[in-house]
């Protein structure tokens, strides 16, 4: 591979920092099963614009600060978006390509494949299964997908992160 | 592909290495050091908004305020007269019967970080860890009842197991007649359930459920919940028994970490036996 210019790795930093930040922000309790997942959705962006940067192992990272963060077991939150984040990777040219409404259909199938993999990994492990609103939050993710796209390309183009 | 594989690889290792032991505490104290700023900065609006309401408070309401917290004070401080001289009357009743006694319970006030964890569990984040001496397995209470148990003591903060997360059950004791029972949490945030109670057991919709000390991880004797509902379905082998739990779980931002002197040795043990209070039963 010939040496490239790398950009913006700042940016990206950035974004996921506020991703994060979103995560843990304190909502309504009527809410907090609908919060859309932030960090799933900024990395998914960054693997469909700069996949040779961002990958499944910063997906694999984000989601063992995940797993700190909401006390589950080291590694499960980080297997379901590694996967989700490779999913991403094999079939970014043909997202990026998609009209919106089927590019943010594909985005959902991602978080779905992501909670259910997931949602396998409670049950193998025996822990306490979550009710059916826990999908809720892909449904919220994949409305707010067009918009966040929006924003996340403008930074993009702004900070030429390449 | 490759990558793939290594990071199933490292993920199913990572899972089942802390599943299976505990060889992975160091690991979560120190990632949990690193999201740390972010605990911070998402509680950060709340913060700032409570001091912009204790700004704007007005002058009537404080002193109102005030003059009820001097009552309350009042009244509190001629209770506390009576029970220190039953306190002394019971450790002389005590040193008579020549039966060991915990007095002089050691208490910190933790201020409860506002940031959402995992919205499935009733899990709490404070703002003393480690530390300041917090350990796993400590008891937590508020200004009325139990509160739940610490989990997950990390340098900086430490994780609040709420009484009502399903994972939890603590030994409990009927106020009025000494009825021992276990207090399961139920998932839901004003219900405790108390499983395994045969259909004629001495219990009546109102009793004060008390902690009863057995399993020596809570301190004796400190109020857990009131029963609320008493039914007994032919059905069904044992009564069904709920009681809602006095303290203002999902409202405190204060809480209190309390040790226990002649016991907190013990408890203090290895993170493993975190799991003696939380009995598996579903």
């Amino acid at each position: 591979m010939t040496k490239r210019t790398r950009r913006g790795g700042g940016v990206i930093l950035a974004t996921l920092a506020v991703a994060m930040i979103l995560t843990l922000l304190p909502m309504p309790d009527w809410s907090v099963p609908y919060r859309p997942p932030w960090i799933a959705l900024t990395l998914l962006y960054w693997v469909l614009a700069v996949p040779e940067r961002v990958g499944v192992f910063s997906a694999f990272g984000l989601g063992l600060l995940l797993d700190v963060v909401s006390a589950n077991l080291l590694g499960q939150q980080a297997l379901s978006l590694a996967v989700m984040a490779y999913l991403a990777e094999v079939l970014h040219r043909r997202i990026r390509l998609f009209p919106p409404l089927q590019q943010t259909l594909s985005i959902w199938m991602l978080l779905l494949v992501e909670r259910l993999l997931f949602l396998w990994l409670l049950v193998a492990t025996g822990q306490p299964l979550p009710p059916p609103v826990y999908w809720a939050g892909t449904v919220t993710g994949m409305l707010l997908w067009p918009w966040l796209f929006v924003v996340l390309r403008d930074l993009r183009r702004r900070f030429r992160v390449a | 592909m490759v990558r793939l594989v290594l990071a199933a690889f490292l993920g199913f290792a990572l899972m089942v290495a802390d599943h299976r032991y505990q060889y992975l505490e160091t690991v979560r104290g120190s990632l949990s050091v690193l999201v740390y700023p972010f605990y911070y900065l998402a509680n950060l609006p709340d913060t700032l908004l409570h001091r912009v309401q204790g700004r704007l408070a007005d002058d009537e309401v404080l002193r109102r305020d005030l003059a009820a917290l001097q009552r309350e004070n009042l009244l509190l401080r001629a209770r506390m007269q009576r029970f220190e001289s039953l306190e002394a009357e019971n450790r002389r009743l005590r040193d008579l019967l020549g039966s060991s006694v915990r007095v002089g319970e050691r208490v910190l006030i933790a201020e409860l970080l506002a940031v959402d964890l995992n919205p499935y569990r009733h899990h709490l984040l404070i703002d003393k860890g480690a530390r300041a001496g917090v350990f796993v397995g400590q008891p937590v209470v508020d200004a009325r009842a139990v509160m739940g148990q610490v989990v997950r003591a990390d340098p900086l903060t430490a994780r609040v197991l709420l009484i009502t997360d399903v994972e939890h059950s603590l030994p409990v004791e009927v106020l009025r007649n000494g009825l021992r029972a276990i207090a399961s949490g139920t998932g839901l945030i004003n219900q405790l359930e108390l499983p395994h109670l045969p259909k004629n057991a001495d219990i009546r919709v109102g009793d004060l459920l008390v902690t009863s000390g057995l399993g020596g991880r809570f301190p004796a004797g400190y109020p857990v919940a009131r029963v609320a509902t008493v039914d007994s379905e032919p059905g069904n082998a044992f009564a069904t028994v709920t009681a809602e739990p006095l303290a203002r779980l999902d409202r405190s931002r204060e809480v209190l970490l309390v040790w226990i002197p002649s016991s907190s040795e013990h408890a203090a043990g290895d993170p493993s036996e975190h799991s003696l209070n939380e009995a598996p039963e579903r």
